[in-house]
């Protein structure tokens, strides 16, 4: 997964036509090291999807512009609105469930 | 850790399995790691991911053999794989939804994906943060409302946040987001505090606290996250409005034993009642760790009580003088009642 930043978010995210998940997270959170790589691994399965993450340690303007205040938080951007929020790690089979129509 | 291939559990479809562990928390775990080297076939059934409560603790420093102390996250995931490690087959995101005792003894555990039968059964469901069922609390879930400061803390920097409770989850909680937060409202429903003294000292000693006493959450406010909690003062009645990005409640835990409701004893708190060797009142169902009632809840008791339970069921089918026949390929056994 790519990694975008404060500067770059409107652009890599907020202004991508296509759909785009990102995975809010933090060095200091366990459960986001848990759901790393489940996403590394469906960024591969999904390539329709564009998976990104973002540090909100370094990024505390969106996290607070999108009220993300737990992580981890996957938002799932189509045509640069929120269509989904998922709060919390999760296994890869109960993750591909509940976004399931935004895999598509 | 690779899996100890020579020791696999069968299938579980039509196989009768020597135990299932319900949770996988310190004690859930511990016990699949005796009864996996005790070659005991075990399944262990998790409705969330293993780890249980520890999972989400910043840090451990009283569990012995990590002098420096240890995330929790990474405590369980040690945990998790020596049980896996010897055999005990993990299922996360399963939940049990019922318990019952067949005609021929055996157990069928019913959950959510189909149903396992075995000859033990070992119960260590753990307990959960009570909610406080005011408006507005389900809506900001993961948008200001949380019961983990430890996991959100560092998210509140710069901000406001109210606690509420007044227990030693409450105080310590509050200290941890005290580290981030430019101010903590501590709302009680009483007019002093129940955690430790020493925590008392630390938060009373704060510059960032304001204790709101005699208090009661009545209503969770904001748009996009939260913006405010309302209490109630119960003495007065006065209503007042905290302006807070975030709320963390600390009103008390509940063990996850609903589903056990008449199947074993609970005490009025709805906590399992064992005897001394963690033995309910069916004959092969032990239970352990933070929902069965034991006067402390910490992680090295969960763990001793785990490798109890597990050595009791091993005690239990080895005594079974009529091992279950066909086992092995009859799903609906006919064995005379162990026990």
């Amino acid at each position: 997964m790519d990694a975008v930043s404060q500067d770059d978010f409107e652009a890599e995210v907020v202004k991508m036509p296509g759909k785009v998940l990102v995975d809010f997270w933090a060095e200091w959170c366990g459960p986001c090291r848990m759901i790393g790589p489940v996403l590394d691994e469906m960024a591969g399965d999904y390539p329709g999807v564009k998976f990104v993450k973002l540090n909100v340690d370094e990024a505390p303007a969106v996290a607070q512009q999108f009220a993300v205040m737990n992580i981890p938080t996957i938002l799932a951007f189509e045509g640069g609105e929120v269509k989904q929020r998922i709060v919390g790690a999760m296994p890869k089979a109960k993750l591909v469930e509940e976004l399931g129509a935004f895999l598509g | 850790m690779t899996p100890d291939k020579d020791f696999a559990v069968p299938d579980t479809d039509t196989a009768v399995l020597d135990l299932v562990i319900v949770g996988a928390g310190p004690a859930g775990l511990t016990a699949g790691i005796y009864a996996s080297r005790g070659r005991l076939n075990t399944v262990i059934l998790e409705r969330n991911m293993a780890g249980g409560q520890i999972a989400l603790t910043e840090l451990v420093e009283n569990y012995p053999g990590f002098p420096e102390g240890i995330s929790g996250f990474d405590l369980s995931e040690k945990m998790k794989s020596q049980a896996v490690r010897f055999g005990a087959e993990l299922r996360e995101i399963q939940t049990v939804t019922a318990l019952r005792r067949e005609p021929d003894g055996c157990y069928s555990v019913v959950t959510d994906q189909g149903t396992l039968r075995t000859k033990s059964v070992i119960l260590a469901p753990g307990v959960e943060a009570r909610r406080s069922g005011i408006p507005g609390e389900a809506e900001f879930i993961g948008r200001g409302v949380s019961w983990c400061a430890t996991c959100d803390g560092p998210l509140y920097r710069g901000r406001t946040v109210a606690v509420v409770g007044g227990g030693d989850s409450a105080v310590e909680e509050g200290m941890f987001l005290a580290k981030f937060a430019d101010k903590v409202y501590l709302v009680h429903r009483r007019d002093e505090l129940r955690a430790a003294p020493i925590a008392q000292e630390r938060c009373f000693a704060s510059p960032k606290f304001e204790f709101v006493w005699d208090c009661i959450p009545r209503r969770i406010d904001g748009s996009q996250g939260v913006e405010a909690l309302e209490v109630e003062n119960v003495k007065t009645k006065e209503v007042r409005r905290l302006p807070v990005d975030g709320v963390f409640m600390y009103i008390g835990q509940l063990p996850n034993t609903t589903w056990l409701k008449d199947v074993v004893d609970l005490d009025d708190q709805g906590y399992i009642v064992t005897d001394g060797h963690l033995r309910t009142r069916l004959p092969g169902v032990f239970a352990c760790g933070d929902a069965h009632v034991t006067p402390i809840k910490q992680i090295a008791m969960a763990v001793g009580e785990g490798a109890l339970a597990a050595m009791q069921a091993q005690r239990y089918l080895d005594a079974l003088d009529c091992p279950v026949p066909g086992a092995a390929t009859t799903a609906g056994g006919s064995a005379a009642a162990p026990a």
